[in-house]
Order: structure tokens, then sequence, then C-alpha cells
């Protein structure tokens, strides 16, 4: 499989990553080398293979459902490019 | 003591030293920040701490005096600045955090505070971890202390933790923390004539890690000897209810397995690494270190590992696809840059496009490509049935009695700065060649300095473990240490 320039684009716009006019023919050629190194991972025979979901075997811990963290406005908010009052601002969404 | 002393101490020499109180962690620590300032050409410190680093070698110091030393009281110590380090400007390596100061402290590194270790600064590496020759840092690239013999021409380190390796090698630090998710710890140590080690998959704690591929990901240090490895091993393993998947098991002291005899272990030499077009250096390399474990009593066994050769392309489908997933955090509103944008929608794109490098770019790209509907199936879900495939093909050979495996760790020594991928990645991702299947599968492995290449440089084997028995690759990594030439480090010439 390869991709053409308008699924660069299409994929560019899903990864919320402007790109310019110049950036598209390069990223096109780029994505389809990685592409063609992993096209013979088609012929592995995987009829039957479980996909793995957990490198380790484990069983996710559970924790009692108390509130065990909060009131450090300042620490979450303190790194923001732009907050006001302990929000996080950004440009209007609604109209 | 002269400067030039305490800089070529051992992590275990200057410990016992500073108990023995043949200087302070202060003189320690002064040291090593003058070693730093010397090297500035290298490039391997995005950030120094020098006061943050005297503070807490002052007070090692007083610890010290009372006897209630910890177990890396007064060690200088450098930290990737993948880890985040309270009141400390933590990178990644990208622009996309400019500015970014953690409120909080990683789990691993504050265990090495816990006992007693100096923090010296944040180390370079490739942009979020993403590169094998700390080229895609936005800091710029780090230069290698190495050089090929006769020749003035800039080597990288390897990468990611490329800033880690300079370093250690440098002397500029006892030892480092690094990361590695296809490679980027035992790369850049085979490259710099350093030792690390990747531990099992869930053994450190990923917590306050910037994450770039979390199924992969793992905390390990880098220093100058298997010992020192061992060492600082100890003190960043272990538990915590914050990573989901880290393990709640025993911390072993790694240090007391090295000098544990090797006699009657089986140790397998898979014969799918036997790569075409290997370099015979490699390969008389790799067979040099049978020949040392063989000598000390271990059994030689053929395996084979018949997957091996999906697993590199395997991982450029699932460590992007989590990458993408990953880096949807950075968004220009809760932490790093942000450009403006004439709405939200526009500021998310001009933010990202700005704040991350071109092999970031590249890799979300190619994650959101294979995640996305229509090809999850063909290209995620059949990777992760393909890592499945690689996982069983460890468990056969280690079921079938095999103790450790030994391979080369990579492919050649180190190139020169600009030298690969600018025109194909492909051609730089295959330097995780040997090393990459051990993530893919969670396993522990070990690189050592095993001799030089025919311009002087280093080389490195690999040895890869049953899950949870570093011990034995320390005991393992000891005996071709002993055997094989001593590594002599460069010389600084970047003073």
């Amino acid at each position: 499989m390869s991709v053409d320039q308008a699924t660069v684009r299409r994929i560019a716009q899903l990864a919320r990553l402007s790109l310019s006019e110049a950036d598209v023919a390069p990223l096109q050629s780029e994505l389809n080398a990685i592409l063609k190194f992993v096209e013979a991972l088609g012929n592995v025979d995987v009829d039957g293979v479980e996909p793995m979901t957990s490198v380790m075997p484990m069983k996710l811990r559970l924790r009692a459902d108390v509130v065990n963290d909060g009131e450090n406005v300042t620490a979450v908010t303190i790194n923001a490019p732009m907050s006001e009052d302990g929000f996080f601002l950004v440009p209007k969404v609604v109209e | 003591m002269a400067k030039l002393d305490l800089n070529n101490l051992t992590l275990a020499g200057a410990r016992d030293a500073l108990r023995n109180k043949d200087y302070s962690a202060l003189e320690l620590t002064d040291a090593h920040l003058a070693a730093m300032e010397q090297a500035r050409a290298l490039n391997a410190f995005i950030v120094e701490t020098p006061d943050q680093a005297r503070a807490m070698a002052k007070a090692s110091d007083e610890r010290l005096a009372r006897g209630e030393a910890g177990p890396l009281e007064g060690i200088p110590l450098g930290i990737k600045d993948l880890y985040c380090t309270k009141g400390v400007a933590t990178s990644a390596g990208s622009h996309i955090l400019k500015g970014f100061v953690p409120q909080y402290e990683s789990t691993v590194s504050s265990q090495l505070w816990r006992d007693g270790a100096v923090m010296l600064g944040k180390l370079n590496l490739d942009e979020f971890a993403m590169g094998s020759s700390n080229e895609t840092s936005f800091h710029g690239p780090v230069t290698s202390p190495w050089r090929k013999r006769g020749s003035n021409v800039a080597l990288v380190p390897g990468g990611s933790s490329g800033g880690s390796a300079a370093a250690v090698a440098a002397r500029l630090c006892l030892g480092a923390t690094a990361t590695d998710t296809g490679g980027s710890i035992r790369q850049p140590a085979a490259f710099t004539g350093t030792v690390g080690i990747k531990p099992t998959y869930g053994r450190c704690s990923r917590w306050g890690i910037v994450a770039f591929a979390s199924s992969l990901d793992q905390a390990g240090p880098i220093a100058r000897n298997v010992r020192d490895t061992a060492i600082l091993m100890r003190a960043m393993a272990g538990f915590d209810p914050k990573d989901s998947t880290c393990v709640d098991r025993p911390v072993p002291d790694y240090e007391a397995a090295l000098g544990r005899s090797i006699t009657g272990m089986s140790i397998g030499i898979p014969k799918e690494y036997r790569l075409d077009g290997m370099s015979p250096e490699i390969e008389a390399l790799w067979q040099q270190g049978i020949a040392w474990l063989r000598a000390a009593g271990a059994k030689i066994v053929e395996i084979s590992l018949p997957h091996t050769a999906h697993a590199l392309p395997a991982y450029y489908i699932v460590a992007p696809a989590e990458a993408s997933s990953n880096l949807a955090r950075y968004d220009g509103v809760r932490y790093g840059l942000r450009e403006q944008g004439r709405d939200i929608t526009d500021m998310y794109e001009k933010t990202r496009a700005a704040g991350f490098g071109k092999e970031v770019r590249r890799r979300i790209m190619i994650g959101t490509y294979v995640l996305s509907a229509g090809y999850y199936d063909a290209y995620y879900l059949r990777a992760q049935k393909i890592r499945t495939l690689i996982k069983r093909d460890f468990e056969q050979a280690f079921g079938a009695g095999v103790d450790a495996i030994l391979t080369p760790a990579t492919p050649s020594a180190a190139f020169g700065i600009g030298e690969k991928g600018a025109a194909d990645p492909i051609e730089m991702y295959l330097n995780d060649v040997f090393t990459v299947t051990v993530n893919m599968a969670g396993l522990p492995g070990l690189a050592v300095p095993a001799g030089l290449s025919a311009e002087g440089l280093p080389l490195g084997l690999q040895l890869i473990g049953r899950p949870f028995e570093e011990e034995t690759l320390f005991a393992l990594g000891k005996v071709i240490e002993d055997a094989a030439p001593k590594v002599v480090l460069p010389d600084p010439w970047w003073d």
C-alpha cells in the first residue's frame, strides 16, 4: 500500500499538524518508504494468533474509589501558555 | 586529590571513598561541574544545575558525617531530559515543551535522590527519544567524546540517550539515567564504550517520564562499568502504584550478582541475528564473546528466533501508533509552546507544526495512518499479532533451557554526524535491528563493551535475559567485561 498526496493531507489534518504545500511531496515519499519497509509483514501467517495487549502478564490493580488528589490548581495551570483565575484560556469555540 | 582523579573514579570507587572520608561530596560534585563546563562543546547537557548540585552535595556531606549515608550518597549523576524534575525545566529535546517546568518529580529520579545522589543537570536526547544518533534534538546534536583513530571528524554518540552516554564516557558524571524504547540505552552505550541496561518491562516506574511508546518504554541506567550499572539499577527499580504497568516484586541487590559463577549456564546464539552482509568485524566480536563465555564455563547452544526479521518493521508500526496517541496531549493549552491561530483547530495545527521536529512529525503521521479507519487491521492489529509471535520465539528458547542470549549490540560502530538517514529514514532505523526485539518482547537487555573497531571505536555485545532475571545479565556481563580488553576512554580533547 502507498499513500497519495490527498491522503497525506488528510492524515495531517487528523494528526492536527498544519502542512505547507512544500511539505506534502517529501512527506509522501518518506511515508511510502516506511510503508514499503513494513510491507513484508503482510506475508506473515498470523492466523489464530492473539494480538499482544500486555507484554508482561499482569492484572491491572484497582484502588479504592475515593478522592485521592486535587486542590492543585496552581500547580496544574502554572505551565499553561495562557491562563486566568485557575482556568486554561483557549480561542473562542462557541459563537 | 587532583581534579582528574575525582573524575576518573568509578561510581563504586567514589561511593567507598566518600564513606572513607577521602574527600567530600562537595569536592566530588565541584570536580564534575568543572568538567561539564569544560565539555560544553559536546552539548551533552541541556540544563546545568550547579546550585542545586552543590546544595545536594552539602546535604550528602552532612549525612555522611552523621553516618546516615544512603546507597548513592554524594554520587553526581546526569538525568536524561525525558525525566520530569521538579522545578527544573524539562524539554524531552523538543521545542513544543518550551518553558515547561514540572511541578513533580519522576518516580525513578526521586528514588535516586532518596538514596543520596546529586543531580548535575539534564542530558540531551533525540526529540521525544525518537532517534538513534541524538541528531533530532531541538537543542542540537551531541558530539561523542570518541573519534576515529587519527581523525577529527565529529561522531554521534548514538541515541536516543546520546547525552547520557556521552556524559558518562566523557567523565562528566559517574552515571546517568536513560530510557529505551527500541535500543535507546543499549545502542548509545555500545557506541561510547559504556554499559547500559534496559530492564524488564515493568521493573522501573514510567511515572513522570515523558511518554513515547508506553508499551515499550523502560527506564534504565548507563555507567562506565557493569558494577556501577548494577548499583544504579537497584536504586531505579521498584514498585510504584502510580504506574499501572509497574510490577510489584522485590528489588534484588544486583551488585551481589557480580562474580556469581556462570558455569553450566546455557547461552543461546540466535542464528537469525547473523544478517546478510554483516560486517566481519561484528561477526568476529560476537565469536569472541562466545569464546569468553565458553571459557568461563557456559554452554553455548545455537537457537532459532524465527520472527526476528519482522521485529523492526512491526516496531515501526507499534511505536509510532502509540506515539501519535501519546503526543496528542501537546495542544498548546496546558503547557509548552503555543502559536496563535484563527480558531482553536488552527491554533492546535500551527502549534504542533511549529513545536515538533521533522522526525517526530513523520512518526505522528505514520502512527495516525496505521490507526486510521480502514488500515487499523492491516497494520496495527497485524503488528500486535506479530509481536505475540516474537515474544513466543523467546519463550520457546527460554523454555528449552536457555538462560540468556548473546548477540551483537549494534550492526556497526558509531558514524559521523550528518552521515546517515538524511535521504532515507530507514537507514537510521536499521541501527536498532539487534535491540528492538527485546522491547517488543518486554525482556531485559544489557549492552557491554567488548572491543574496538579497526578504526579504534567501541563495539558492544548484548545479553538478553528472561523476564526479571537482570542478575543473570549482570553476572554474564561482568565475565565479558573482565575478559575483554580494558576500555580506555578518550582523553579530553574537548576542553
